[in-house]
């Protein structure tokens, strides 16, 4: 017999960084600077935490919504890093990385017929997420002028006033840029003028090296119509792990945990154990690695503008978002500089259209393959441009 | 503080070149320069070595570390022992710790009897060595912060999301 696809899941689109992947597999000793996880292994503390779970037989299922524990440590944890107050009880689910708790939200709010704002360049799983769920994507461009942060004149000209649902994603992926209180300030008002729900994917907000994190659920009035994504894979280095959690009003979560218990029944117990561990003593851990990638970030940034490549100054997670030279799409520079250099970069538009003329480079990679990506990237340019 | 990251960095990899360390740090590429000169000049930045995996060449190198007891007179004192010590170039590494023993002192040689017959005619016979008790190397994993041995190279997917 043929499967007959569901029209959700022909809708979607094969993954633009599929194509890349393949062409980096025929090719020996590529750098990859298209890596989206860190290259650091889990903090000791954590993984020993796992270990010692199983050398214990803690092996069975948790409660639905997350061990209570760990729930208890992330509203603390939360509390104090973001000054977000949440309920461990009723206002916090633990989910199978931060991607199954964007696509509960999904299911949960959206219905077919339903708009979803997303800001882009956006991370690329939200679209097909809200294909999946029947919704209808409004893509929210962001420009490099603004420095790749929301506006509310952006909205308005996207017509995101009439949508039910926006999704953020600051810092972002892919772009590395981030948006202060000040700038978040404009987007609460909007949201609440026009009363639409907003996904909040904070999942890079450790990973900030100019100032504070600030969470949109933090402004007045937010935190009813705001569910915050967030997970232990980016700052953690846990993305294998597979463990994240979403914040939000009770009944909301309510919504979601419904969804959870007969899909997933519970996150990993093995990676609740390392969490929360992870919460408990990692601090430093955490506070080692950042120091790193905002060095990596200085040496990237810099060097993209010796090369003489157009960069705006990224100030979070672990990805800057240089500019092609005239004459190449993003795609063809992305090719040509993997087949010609074996440097792997995504191509911008994957990450929307609005994404096109860019890359996107991870720095979550060691200096010694950084330096020695930038000068295969410099030679290109200067034999081709 | 860029004295400590410029010492950090020079920790992690003494071959980052001035410009590099400049652009990692955000610091002008001479105020780099000043900043290592001043260390060098002040002692705090000593020398820049390899480190090196000696299992990966054919050349024996024999490495051990010791343990050294001692005891103390009106006229010797710590500084005295480590003084004599330290001036032997088959010592590579000498600090006085707390402890079951005094001194660990790591020797290096050519081979083990080099190693043994420095230990036994050069350090024991010192009047106020009362101890000496010699641990060869057998396998190094990690030197200077460093991992040693094969290592696992980078498996992530070469495109993630
Ligand atoms: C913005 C963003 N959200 C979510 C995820 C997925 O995280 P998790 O591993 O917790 O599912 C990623 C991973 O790349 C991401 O970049």
């Amino acid at each position: 017999m043929t499967f007959e696809l569901s029209d959700r899941v022909q809708a979607v689109p094969p993954s633009g960084i599929r194509r890349f992947f393949e062409i980096a597999e025929e090719r020996d000793e590529v750098i990859s600077l298209g890596v989206g996880e860190p290259d650091f292994a889990t903090p000791w503390a954590a993984r020993d935490a796992a270990i010692t779970s199983l050398e214990q037989g803690k092996t069975s299922y948790t409660a639905n919504r997350g061990k209570r524990e760990l729930r208890e440590s992330i509203a603390d944890y939360v509390a104090d890093r973001f000054e977000l107050g949440y309920d461990p009880d009723e206002e916090i689910i633990v989910t199978a990385g931060a991607s199954e708790a964007v696509d509960l939200a999904f299911r949960a709010f959206v219905d077919p017929g339903d708009t979803v704002a997303i800001a882009q360049p956006s991370y690329i799983s939200y679209e097909p997420g809200v294909i999946f769920a029947g919704g209808e994507v409004l893509p929210v461009p962001t420009t490099k002028d603004d420095e790749f942060r929301l506006t509310v004149e952006g909205l308005e000209q996207a017509g995101a006033a009439d949508a039910d649902v926006l999704v953020l994603c600051y810092p972002n992926n892919p772009t590395g840029a981030i948006m202060p209180a000040e700038d978040l300030e404009p987007i609460a008002d909007f949201a609440r003028e026009h009363d639409l729900m907003v996904f909040s994917d904070e999942i890079y907000a450790e990973l900030t090296y100019d100032g504070e994190h600030t969470s949109i659920a933090s402004f007045e009035g937010m935190r009813e119509r705001t569910i915050v994504f967030n997970g232990f894979s980016k700052a953690h280095a846990m993305t294998g792990l597979r463990l994240g959690y979403a914040l939000g009003p009770a009944d909301a979560i309510g919504a979601m945990n419904k969804i959870h218990q007969y899909t997933m029944l519970s996150a990993p117990t093995t990676a609740q154990y390392a969490a929360l561990e992870a919460l408990d003593s990692c601090a430093n851990d955490v506070q080692e690695m950042v120091d790193q990638y905002d060095r990596r970030r200085q040496f990237v940034l810099s060097r993209f503008r010796e090369i003489g490549m157009d960069v705006f100054e990224a100030k979070g997670a672990f990805y800057c978002f240089p500019e092609v030279p005239d004459g190449f799409t993003a795609e063809e520079f992305a090719e040509a500089v993997l087949r010609e250099q074996g440097v792997a970069v995504v191509p911008g538009d994957v990450f929307g259209d609005v994404g096109e003329g860019h890359l996107r480079v991870s720095y979550a990679t060691g200096l010694g393959d950084l330096r020695q990506a930038l000068d295969r990237i410099e030679a290109f340019v200067d034999e081709h441009v | 503080m860029s004295e400590r990251e410029v010492l950090e960095l020079l920790r992690e990899n003494a071959r980052y070149s001035t410009a590099d360390i400049a652009r990692m740090t955000d610091l002008e590429e001479s105020e780099v320069e000043a900043t290592i000169e001043e260390l060098e000049a002040a002692g705090v930045v000593r020398g820049y070595q390899a480190v090196v995996d000696w299992d990966k060449l054919e050349d024996e190198r024999v490495r051990a570390e010791v343990e050294l007891n001692v005891t103390l007179d009106r006229e010797t004192g710590y500084d005295d022992i480590a003084e004599r010590l330290a001036r032997f170039p088959q010592v590579k590494a000498l600090r006085l710790i707390s402890g079951d023993y005094d001194f660990d002192m790591e020797v290096e040689g050519d081979s083990i009897r080099e190693v043994s017959q420095f230990i036994s005619e050069k350090v024991a016979p010192v009047p106020e060595i009362t101890q000496t008790v010699t641990h060869y190397v057998m396998t190094s994993y990690k030197e200077n912060g460093i991992e040693l041995g094969d290592g696992e190279g980078d498996d992530r997917l070469s495109f993630s999301p």
